[in-house]
């Protein structure tokens, strides 16, 4: 257990930390992040009695730092420092072994069972057994860093600090050597301070963070509470945006840069759609921010094509991902950059119609096939038959939409559907109520990112209300020719 | 077999071979058994024991002495470049040295050691004064820094050396040879007031090889793995100008051996200071007794000072390792 209290120190005549309070327990991991020159290495050199402390304590153990001999110290805590450089050529054994130093005393002090153990396991944790009998100074920087990682692994302290440990290192050897110590600190119950250039390695890895600035502490507390959009920026001054990690329930950051792009209008308009006997294709010059329930690339992303397919009644489903993309690569599709939707009805009998507005314009795509209409408050009563059917939307806007527009553009777009469905008189064949929906339908909102910022896009917004009547007049139309084409009307 | 036991064998082996050839081959030849044989002929015997034996040993002191300080300061600045001569050290010694005969200090319980000791506080002081200044002029202590600090030290102290032998007239001149060093008709005396110096600034150094092998990755990693930095670093300095400090009082400044014999010595058998330490020690008994062979053989009956052939060795494997450590990239 590592206590520091109200550390003040730095160099001779300059004090770099100031009023440092924090305390790490046994089998817990902080990260110390900041600004380059914000005094994280500083404050590491001052912990570890490197530097002078101008005021304040540092317990180890409840026992004061400077209680401790050099030795003691040295079982007590490994340091891993930022720079590393030797003047002579040694082995990685040779190098590694050195972290016994405390460990060995009396005049020959010969080499136990134990040493020996400890640096073989070191080597194998960091992976570099292989390089045993290397010279250090052949090896490449990322491979030295793994080696001083386990010089300080075999000094097998309770209480590691480390700066900037995956310095040099692959993304494949980040992790590696992120998830070897995370375990350690989890089953051997060891005390780990890391400092990170990497916001988003320190939020995933740590258990809880401390941001510096200029010396001081700014905040300290587990990574969601450190990692804040406001707080982050006003530290690094940088433009930044946070959203979670896929899997962990952490928060990562993105860089948001502020380059001046070449202001060309990336402007959108029904031209963009081309119809053939087969396919429903939009193509734009930029990628268009999308949020879409298709096939292919569904989800948020940036794609500049939309693809809306016709397959017949005896398309097999079950391979339909694979085929599809199989099928739009043989069209010269790109696979990063299409959006794509299947459909049974005839792609001619797609509507497709622009609505203009004050905001810029929204263009409204639809395609119906209502044989396997749905009363989505009865679907619970029947079972769901596998039919053909399916109502795609596109909603492509020009205009700039926060993060709720989108999902808001979604509500929209699905309550003028549900709305022509109700005028058509669509029923649910199995339970004889009006429709809501195919039990297959999809959607896709995409907008340009450029021009008027939209932050709502709910019916009491003008992109609202285009949405509303443009779904609901595409639909109503589509619905309308859907029916003469079965000749039920 | 390893690397470090090829090299104490070879090592030893060389040092045997140096020591036959330095008490048999001179103006006159004389078998090595004379060492042994008590019924050798009494002339062959005085030669030996008299003359050629003390020579030796005075050289293989010296050698050792200039060699293991030279490995120790090398492993404590981090830098391939530094010994006694270049930093400097031996100049200040000679200061030191020279300062006694000038003044012919005479410190009664010290006795025949006054002058070895004064030579060593000259070391120690010129040492001090290298370190803080290269510190004071650039943090990182870059190698270049260091050895130039080294030659402003030296060419001062040299003056100050010169402007006591101006001022001295006569009776100095012969400091002036020994200057330039030399291990001849030195005698045993010369042995008795080097050997307790040198035994405690060897064993000085060789109670901190593995910390030296610690600081080779710089003082602050040192210390994380508990190395008591300041303290050994005292004590390796102390070390270091014990044996500089006692190889100039008795043989003058001798350049280059502290250079070459721990280079040679970590090419051929590695670099861990644990071996280093010993193997310079050996080696540099051996270079020292063959340089001093060759410099009263090869253009006899006049003697060469042994500096010159040191020189003559050191100055291109100083300008060999200079080369290599920039093409690296290195410090």
């Amino acid at each position: 257990m590592l206590k520091v209290e109200k550390l003040s120190g730095g160099y001779d005549r300059q004090l770099i930390v100031k009023n440092v309070t924090f305390q790490v327990e046994k089998g817990e991991m902080l990260g110390i992040l900041g600004p380059n020159g914000s005094g994280k290495s500083t404050l590491l050199k001052v912990i570890s009695g490197i530097l002078h402390k101008e005021s304040g304590d540092v317990l180890i153990d409840g026992k004061l730092l400077t209680t401790y001999s050099s030795k003691e110290l040295a079982k007590k805590m490994a340091v891993l420092p930022q720079l590393h450089s030797h003047a002579f050529s040694h082995t990685v054994r040779d190098t590694i072994a050195l972290g016994r130093y405390p460990h060995q005393s009396g005049l020959f002090s010969s080499w136990s069972d134990e040493d020996e153990a400890a640096v073989v396991g070191a080597m194998k944790q960091m992976g570099i057994e292989k390089y045993e009998h290397h010279m250090l100074d052949l090896l490449s920087g990322g491979e030295q860093q793994r080696v001083f990682v386990a010089q300080a692994l075999a000094q097998q302290a309770p209480i590691l600090l480390l700066d900037e440990p995956t310095n040099h290192l692959d993304i494949a050897h980040q992790k590696q050597l992120l998830d070897t110590i995370k375990t350690q600190a989890n089953e051997n119950a060891m005390t780990i301070i890391s400092i990170f250039h990497d916001i988003n390695l320190a939020s995933l890895y740590c258990d809880r963070l401390l941001l510096m600035d200029q010396g001081e502490v700014k905040v300290i507390g587990e990574p969601h509470e450190v990692v804040m959009k406001e707080k982050i920026e006003t530290v690094y001054k940088a433009r930044i945006s946070t959203n979670p990690h896929p899997e962990r329930p952490k928060p990562q950051i993105t860089i948001l840069p502020d380059i001046k792009e070449r202001c060309e209008e990336k402007l959108i308009t029904i031209e963009n759609f081309q119809v053939t006997d087969e396919l429903v294709v939009f193509q734009a010059e930029h990628q268009l921010k999308t949020w879409s329930s298709a096939v292919i690339n569904a989800g948020t992303g940036w794609y500049r094509t939309f693809v809306n397919r016709r397959v017949d009644a005896f398309y097999n489903i079950d391979n339909a991902q694979t085929e599809m993309q199989q099928f739009l690569t043989n069209r010269g599709y790109s696979e990063t950059e299409t959006v794509g939707m299947m459909t049974a009805v005839y792609t001619k009998d797609a509507v497709i119609k622009q609505y203009d507005g004050d905001f810029g314009s929204v263009i409204i795509m639809v395609t119906a096939g209502v044989g396997n209409a749905v009363d989505v408050a009865k679907a619970y009563e029947v079972e769901a038959l596998p039919a053909i059917g399916t109502i795609n939307t596109w909603i492509i806007i020009n205009g700039e939409l926060a993060e709720e527009a989108f999902i808001q553009a979604v509500i929209t777009a699905t309550e003028a559907k549900t709305k022509a469905l109700a005028y058509e008189q669509v029923k649910d064949p199995r339970t004889g109520t009006i429709a809501t929906g195919t039990s297959t339908d999809s959607v896709l909102v995409a907008a340009t990112q450029q021009g008027a910022y939209i932050p709502y896009a709910g019916p009491i917004t003008e992109v609202g209300k285009k949405i509303g009547l443009g779904v609901y007049e595409c639909t109503v139309e589509a619905i309308q020719t859907y029916k003469k084409a079965k000749g039920w009307e | 077999m390893s690397k470090a036991m090829i090299g104490y064998i070879l090592s030893i082996a060389a040092l045997l071979v140096a020591i036959w050839l330095g008490v048999s081959v001179g103006s006159v030849k004389v078998p090595i058994s004379t060492l042994w044989d008590t019924g050798a002929d009494a002339i062959a015997s005085n030669i030996v024991w008299k003359i050629r034996m003390p020579r030796v040993v005075l050289a293989g002191l010296v050698g050792a002495s200039l060699a293991i300080a030279g490995a120790a300061f090398q492993g404590l600045l981090k830098n391939p470049l530094a010994d006694p001569y270049t930093l400097g050290v031996s100049s200040g010694a000679s200061v030191g040295a020279v300062t006694t005969l000038f003044f012919g200090i005479s410190v009664p319980f010290l006795g025949i050691f006054t002058l070895p000791v004064f030579s060593m506080i000259g070391a120690l002081v010129t040492m001090f004064l290298v370190i803080s200044f290269a510190k004071l002029v650039d943090r990182a202590m870059k190698m270049e820094t260091i050895i130039l600090t080294g030659i402003i030290f030296s060419s001062f102290l040299g003056s100050v050396i010169s402007l006591m032998i101006a001022l001295t007239g006569e009776e100095l001149r012969q400091i002036i040879s020994w200057l330039l060093g030399s291990v001849s008709m030195r005698g045993w005396s010369f042995v008795q007031m080097a050997i307790p110096f040198v035994l405690i600034g060897t064993l000085l150094l060789w109670l901190n090889r593995r910390e030296l092998n610690a600081m080779l990755f710089g003082e602050e990693r040192a210390q994380h793995l508990g190395v008591n930095v300041k303290k050994r670093k005292m004590m390796i300095l102390i070390g270091g100008s014990m044996l500089t400090g006692t190889a100039v009082a008795v043989s003058g400044t001798i350049g280059f051996v502290g250079l070459v014999v721990p280079h040679m010595t970590r090419l051929l058998f590695g670099s861990d200071n644990r071996h280093v330490l010993p193997l310079s020690f050996i080696n540099g008994a051996a270079l020292l007794i063959i340089c001093d062979l060759v410099s009263r053989t090869i253009i006899a009956p006049t003697e060469l000072p042994i500096g010159v052939i040191t020189a003559f060795i050191g100055a291109p494997v100083f300008a060999f390792i200079f080369f290599r450590q920039r093409k690296k990239g290195g410090i």
